[in-house]
């Protein structure tokens, strides 16, 4: 019901996925750097496990309507945000939702890896710890053992779980990462340009992790690959200078997009 | 549409488009002569067409590795995809045409031994003129990226068909009234066939740009189908 609403409010983009689908709901989100707006009425559903890639030339607004997604603008002095993001129909930004919470629930994955200084196995023990999610040494382990295997790390640092997570391969430390944020249970993984900093084998394992993960996650990813974004995802949104351009099905965007300024932008004809 | 910031992938595409075009413009000589040589009954001509078919495979060839190319080094997206992908359906669609004008061609040969039959060549005459221009519109059309023009060839197909059953039956009324021209009507019958198979391809490259032009698999126009089989 309130679908046809948005719908009818909102006909090109953003809100196409079904009620029963939508696992983060964004309306009208406004935000400002200072005097300086950053997004413009962006309203944009999120489906439930599966990967949705948002794309745009730099400083069009996408990593900044990811960070609304976990309130990570918050950290961000000067920065204010409008606008209604739910997660399960719930406000992110109400009073009671505690932030540290939320991040739990909605993780995230930056550009460059950025492990603890601290051993392989307490960077993937540490959330579950300090959220409470394991008491014991045992459960702990079967946490960090499932993880890093979810991660597909598991073969390649089991026998050096207490080596320190900066020494592995950038490709490693980003997986590292990955199940250090699975491992604490999250409902959604936000990944900011993901592989940006890694070689194309190391690419492609991030790639086939994500298809993996998200049978049980919903993920967002911002990409600044147009083909990334066609391998990984589902459904793709274009922003373009703080506004949300068009929304939709990830093949139809990329065979036939509606809007000229999707076409150009992946096509390569600005950017 | 603007021009792609990188001017080697836009000069690419539109070297691949120029290619395929062209190879539309011998394809268009090649049936056009294939008609010629059957109707004032020309081996030389004849000759000439079987002899440059070949050409026209290397042209498709050439499309079809460029076009392969160009996605393997390039990764086209929408509207980029979809030309590149169409430049390389309808080159193979314009290399069937030609093996078609081919075979006209060659039966050319034997139907000048033949005695002339001269109310048959005149509807022969007529199809073909009526398919050459139909290939004639759909490759302006494409040259142009016009989609009325695509859409009106794409929707008149059902001509074609009629003079093609029509032809049917007339050949039919000539071999039973004397078995003397079976070989001929037969060979005739299979030109006509083979002009009506030209036809439908250049039914098939309107849809194709009805494709590259709007990104539907689906055609947004119904078309009038007339009859059935009449055989």
């Amino acid at each position: 019901m309130t679908q046809n609403r948005d719908e009818a409010l909102d006909p090109v983009v953003g809100t196409a996925v079904p009620g029963d689908q939508i696992k983060i709901r964004a309306r009208d989100i406004n935000v400002f750097y200072g005097a300086k707006q950053a997004l413009f009425d962006v309203s944009l559903d999120v489906a439930e496990k599966s990967v949705t890639a948002l794309i745009g030339p730099s400083g069009c607004g996408k990593s900044t309507f990811l960070r609304c997604i976990n309130r990570m603008n918050d950290t961000i002095a000067g920065a204010r945000v409008q606008g209604r993001i739910e997660l399960d129909g719930e406000d992110v930004n109400d009073r009671g939702i505690d932030p540290v919470v939320l991040r739990a629930r909605v993780g995230m994955v930056f550009q460059k890896p950025n492990p603890f200084p601290k051993t392989i196995y307490e960077n993937v023990a540490y959330g579950p710890r300090i959220h409470g999610i394991a008491t014991t040494k045992a459960e702990l382990d079967a946490i960090v053992e499932k993880s890093l295997k979810r991660a597909g790390l598991w073969a390649e640092v089991s026998d050096r779980l207490q080596q320190p997570g900066t020494g592995l391969s950038g490709g490693q430390q980003q997986r590292l990462v990955i199940a250090r944020a699975i491992a604490v249970s999250p409902e959604v993984i936000l990944m900011d340009e993901p592989c940006s900093a890694l070689d194309p084998i190391a690419t492609a394992r991030i790639e086939e992790l994500i298809d993996e993960l998200r049978n049980q996650y919903c993920i967002v990813i911002v990409t600044h690959s147009m083909a990334q974004a066609a391998r990984v995802s589902q459904r793709t949104a274009f922003f373009h200078m703080g506004k949300l351009v068009e929304a939709g099905d990830t093949g139809d965007i990329f065979t036939n997009p509606r809007d000229s300024r999707t076409q150009d932008y992946i096509t390569g004809r600005f950017g | 549409m603007n021009e792609h910031i990188v001017k080697s992938y836009e000069d690419e595409l539109n070297a691949l488009t120029a290619e395929c075009a062209r190879m539309g413009g011998l394809t268009e000589a090649q049936v056009a002569d294939s008609l010629e040589a059957v109707i004032r009954r020309d081996q030389a001509l004849a000759e000439q067409v079987v002899t440059r078919d070949e050409r026209l495979d290397i042209l498709q060839a050439e499309i079809e590795r460029k076009a392969i190319r160009l996605i393997a080094l390039r990764q086209p997206m929408a509207n980029d995809l979809r030309r590149t992908v169409a430049a390389m359906k309808i080159a193979n669609n314009l290399e069937r045409c030609g093996d078609l004008a081919k075979n006209i061609a060659k039966r050319t040969m034997v139907l000048a031994e033949a005695e002339p039959i001269a109310a048959l060549t005149r509807s022969i005459e007529r199809m073909g003129r009526l398919v050459s221009g139909r290939l004639k519109d759909v490759l302006d059309a494409y040259t142009a990226s016009n989609l009325d023009r695509a859409l009106q060839v794409w929707s008149r197909d059902d001509e074609v068909d009629e003079h093609y059953n029509s032809l049917f039956r007339e050949l039919l009324t000539y071999m039973m009234g004397d078995p003397r021209t079976i070989t001929a009507c037969a060979h005739l019958l299979f030109v006509a066939k083979n002009m009506e198979r030209i036809g439908d391809h250049a039914t098939n490259i309107a849809e194709i740009i009805h494709y590259e032009i709007t990104g539907d698999e689906t055609m947004s126009v119904p078309r009038p189908k007339t009859d059935g089989l009449t055989y």
